[in-house]
């Protein structure tokens, strides 16, 4: 087991290291660069600025530089937010990101098993239908729509009502985190019914459901015990890759309602070609996504005692 | 074989929906549990905004958005228009904009200016917000900064007037032998390299504004960086900034004027810049304006709130590419484009959107000129579409260029709806009138900068705004020596003329001279004006006295103040 952990860790870091080298290069190598903006600089002050950031030296070498201070855990300074260090910069957006993330995933993971199960329960009948039409939409409708809509829905229910259930954008209380959550678990939400479906039906066929029905078992309890547990297991599975996209692919939804994530300054960065705060998030992200898939992995073995890991 | 273990429906439907009901029983505790944890963990980090009413009667203050954050708010390096806002609002220059843009005193309370010289008197009961006097070593610090080149301002170009500006910036010379001496603690002697006429309307720009040198000096290189490494001279100081997410400001009770200032505070809440998301802001009552855009617009004449226009002061283009391997280069073929486009039709039936104006010249209609308007003393070329004409241009231009066809153009533009539109407006004008090919180039701003700077497009849908209110601002934009003329427009005459105006120090010399310029940029059809922009908003009633300006703070809550809503 230490052996197994020991092994997925290290090839964890390769697959970061390749994301922060391919990264870097793809990135100094697509047009426009940091330094540029809207009024144009004379020669000097170009010269100046570059020597400032270091890039008048070899990419290589930036390459290199950036490596060393990387393994340190030094991100540089931010090129936009000029003084400010990437370091901090994540440290202050990435738990916004992840306090919006866990809300998101926690509905998107309780609503799919709750939806997947009536669906496999009602299966044919009209309940199974309209959560399947449901769940189409929710996995093809892209999120911006489901931001942008979820936001006036708030504002029609705070004119209805007439004073404020619901604060329309910012961040700060319970209150502002709720529809948001709410949108970007929606997609997952859609996904994880599908899934848990697809897992009940599986099982209903299985021997041991077989079994336990043939011995007199309460059919309330097969359900319980035997068919909805075991159908969990693959909605675990994919949970660790999902909350990963969760929290880091929120930006839509941080935009509309204006909520200072990781996601949205990720975005921001790639648009002014903000070299050292694309590279922190990226490799931030990479690590993250890497570490998640090995949790789930180890707490899959836990849960399933099938799974050994070699 | 399914059918054998196939449950009797109605007998599970019940128990198992019973056992469902737990789950769900179960799910909602355990989400009430978490949503308490995650809330406490929120507040402990303390990250966003109060959710405050947008006119708060009780603490006389009020709401509002940032379209983006400023990135940091050293005025030596500031380059953008919300750290422009945001430094209007809690600094002070030696002169400010009066609310018809004429020119008050700020901490120069008087002045004199010669020729290649001016003397400022600074008021003494001017003081920094930790105590210390603004003195005149305050502006020489802030403009020595800025030229130094190690700063590698972007905006130093405008402290070139200053003599030995672009020298020291250029490396050429030091910082100490800047034309700016303070005499005393409230004088301050100001050289300049060459008459410059429009010198006094320049100090309000934000690179002339002044820095503390001890404080600044003690931030050890992170002036500007959060609230607390700044200090403040202006009508409001900076109480909280949270990055990436608000930025609060708190009246300066130490300031010189504090008895015209009548708002406490000055919240800008949210950091924003979804146009639909400000809008909802908006009908929420949490914002106190809100810039209305193409896709918005239906909603607030829908709601029937009073739309308010606003001329931003930018003029909007097409900028060709001038370099020789570009077909683009050949004037009959730029005429020929240019006698097809017509500025009228794409305000009005294209762009749609109330307050834009068709664009005739380079210069916009509200900059000043010898007495009055300049547009009025010196109107703008006469412009007739003339589809034969622009036949007869592309006919020659196709001799010139050896073409049997007309050539494939590169059209670059930006990545929104708005230019998705505007370009296809122009494909289709081109194929139709001239059969000429245009291919659309859709870049995020970064990129089209660089495709812009090296070359790589026929035509680029560019606009330019003012950065101090004279028409010099807009008239040495395509002379040869302006890094911004990315198209490399080269004409000797307009050179000639933009340096008149530059030197000139009599002003009817100087307008003849911009006079030239726009009917020069139109003989050789060097760009295609296309719109003055005009912007739209709406705005909440209740506050009074806020300015909106084409130049400077813009828009200017510093006089601002709460009345009671007027009757409908």
């Amino acid at each position: 087991m230490p052996r197994y952990v020991l092994m997925r860790l290290i090839q964890g870091v390769i697959t970061v290291w390749f994301i922060a080298t391919a990264t870097f290069f793809v990135m100094h190598n697509i047009p426009g660069d940091p330094l540029l903006d809207d009024k144009a600089v004379s020669e000097e002050i170009r010269k100046n600025l570059e020597a400032k950031y270091g890039l008048d030296k070899h990419e290589l070498v930036q390459y290199g530089i950036y490596m060393w201070n990387m393994v340190r855990g030094d991100f540089g300074l931010s090129f936009k937010h000029e003084n400010r260090p990437v370091n901090k910069i994540i440290a202050e957006r990435f738990p916004v990101s992840a306090i919006l993330g866990i809300l998101a995933i926690v509905i998107a993971g309780l609503g799919g098993v709750l939806w997947g199960a009536l669906t496999a329960l009602y299966r044919n009948r009209w309940p199974d239908v309209v959560i399947i039409i449901l769940v189409i939409l929710g996995i093809s409708v892209p999120s911006f729509v489901f931001a942008t809509a979820g936001q006036l829905v708030i504002v029609m229910a705070n004119r209805i009502v007439g004073f404020e259930i619901l604060p329309v954008a910012g961040w700060g209380t319970i209150w502002h985190m709720l529809v948001p959550a709410l949108v970007l678990g929606l997609g997952t939400m859609a996904f994880l019914t599908r899934l848990m479906r697809t897992s009940m039906l599986e099982i209903v066929n299985a021997d041991y459901i077989r079994t336990a029905r043939s011995k007199g078992v309460p059919i309330a309890q097969i359900f319980a015990k035997h068919q909805f547990r075991n159908a969990i297991l693959p909605v675990v599975t994919v949970l660790g890759p999902s909350i990963a996209a969760i929290t880091t692919g929120g930006f839509v939804v941080e935009n509309v309602f204006a909520i200072p994530g990781l996601g949205r300054t990720f975005v921001e960065a790639v648009q002014q070609s903000d070299y050292t705060v694309i590279m922190g998030t990226t490799v931030f992200y990479g690590a993250f996504l890497v570490l998640m898939v090995i949790v789930v992995d180890i707490v899959y073995a836990f849960i399933d005692p099938r799974v050994r890991l070699k | 074989m399914t059918e054998a273990v196939r449950i009797p429906k109605s007998s599970v439907s019940t128990s198992s929906v019973w056992q469902l009901m737990k789950y769900v029983f179960f799910a909602f505790l355990f989400m009430f549990v978490l949503l308490v944890c995650l809330h406490i963990v929120t507040l402990r980090l303390d990250i966003g905004s109060e959710s405050n009413a947008a006119v708060d009667l009780v603490n006389n203050s009020i709401s509002l958005n940032l379209g983006s954050e400023p990135p940091q708010l050293d005025s030596t390096r500031s380059t953008d228009m919300v750290s422009g806002q945001v430094l209007g609002h809690v600094m002070e220059g030696l002169i400010r904009y009066g609310p018809n843009n004429e020119i008050l005193p700020g901490i120069a309370e008087s002045w004199d200016v010669s020729e290649l010289s001016a003397t400022f008197y600074l008021r003494t009961d001017a003081v920094w917000s930790n105590g210390a006097p603004v003195t005149a070593d305050d502006f020489v610090f802030a403009w020595q900064t800025a030229l130094n080149p190690e700063t590698a301002s972007q905006y130093s170009f405008i402290l070139y007037p200053l003599k030995n500006g672009e020298a020291i910036n250029t490396g050429e010379a030091t910082v100490e032998e800047l034309g700016a001496t303070a005499i005393d603690d409230y004088t301050l002697q100001v050289e300049l390299e060459q008459p410059t006429p429009y010198f006094i309307k320049l100090l309000a720009f934000f690179t002339y504004l002044p820095i503390n040198r001890e404080f600044y000096e003690s931030r050890d290189g992170k002036y500007g960086t959060n609230a607390e490494d700044l200090i403040y001279n202006g009508p409001f100081l900076i109480s909280k900034w949270q990055h990436g997410s608000s930025l609060r400001l708190e009246k300066n009770s130490d300031y010189w004027d504090e008895a015209e200032i009548h708002l406490d505070a000055i919240d800008f809440a949210y950091i924003i810049s979804d146009p639909n998301a400000i809008l909802n802001l908006f009908a929420t009552e949490k914002i106190v304006m809100a810039g209305l855009q193409a896709e918005n617009i239906e909603r607030a004449l829908a709601n029937r709130w009073q739309i308010k226009e606003h001329v931003d002061g930018s003029v909007f283009y097409l900028g060709f590419n001038h370099r020789e391997n570009r077909p683009t280069s050949n004037r009959n073929l730029r005429k020929a484009i240019q006698m097809v486009c017509d500025p009228e039709e794409l305000v009005y039936k294209v762009l749609k959107t109330p307050g834009n104006r068709p664009g005739e010249s380079i210069f916009p209609v509200w900059l000043r000129g010898v007495n009055g308007y300049f547009r009025d003393e010196y109107p703008a070329p006469k412009h007739k579409p003339d589809v034969e004409l622009a036949q007869e241009y592309m006919a020659r231009a196709l001799d010139e260029l050896e073409l049997t066809t007309p050539p494939q153009l590169i059209f670059l533009t930006g990545d929104s709806e708005f230019s998705t539109k505007h370009a296809e407006y122009y494909q289709s004008l081109f194929k139709e009138n001239l059969g000429i090919e245009v291919r659309i180039d859709q870049q995020i701003f970064q990129q089209r900068l660089a495709k812009m700077t090296s070359g790589d497009y026929d035509i680029v849908a560019a606009g330019w705004g003012p950065d101090y209110d004279d028409v010099l601002t807009f008239g040495d934009l395509f002379s040869s020596w302006n890094a911004n003329n990315r198209g490399l427009f080269k004409n000797d005459e307009l050179d000639r003329n933009v340096q008149i105006a530059q030197q000139s120090s009599d002003p009817k010399a100087r307008m003849e001279a911009m006079d030239r310029v726009q009917q020069i940029l139109y003989e050789e059809a060097a760009i295609i004006f296309e719109y003055e922009r005009g912007s739209n908003y709406v705005a909440d009633d209740r506050v009074q006295g806020v300015t909106r300006r084409a130049v400077g703070t813009d828009p200017d809550y510093t006089r601002a103040y709460i009345s009671e809503r007027q009757p409908k």
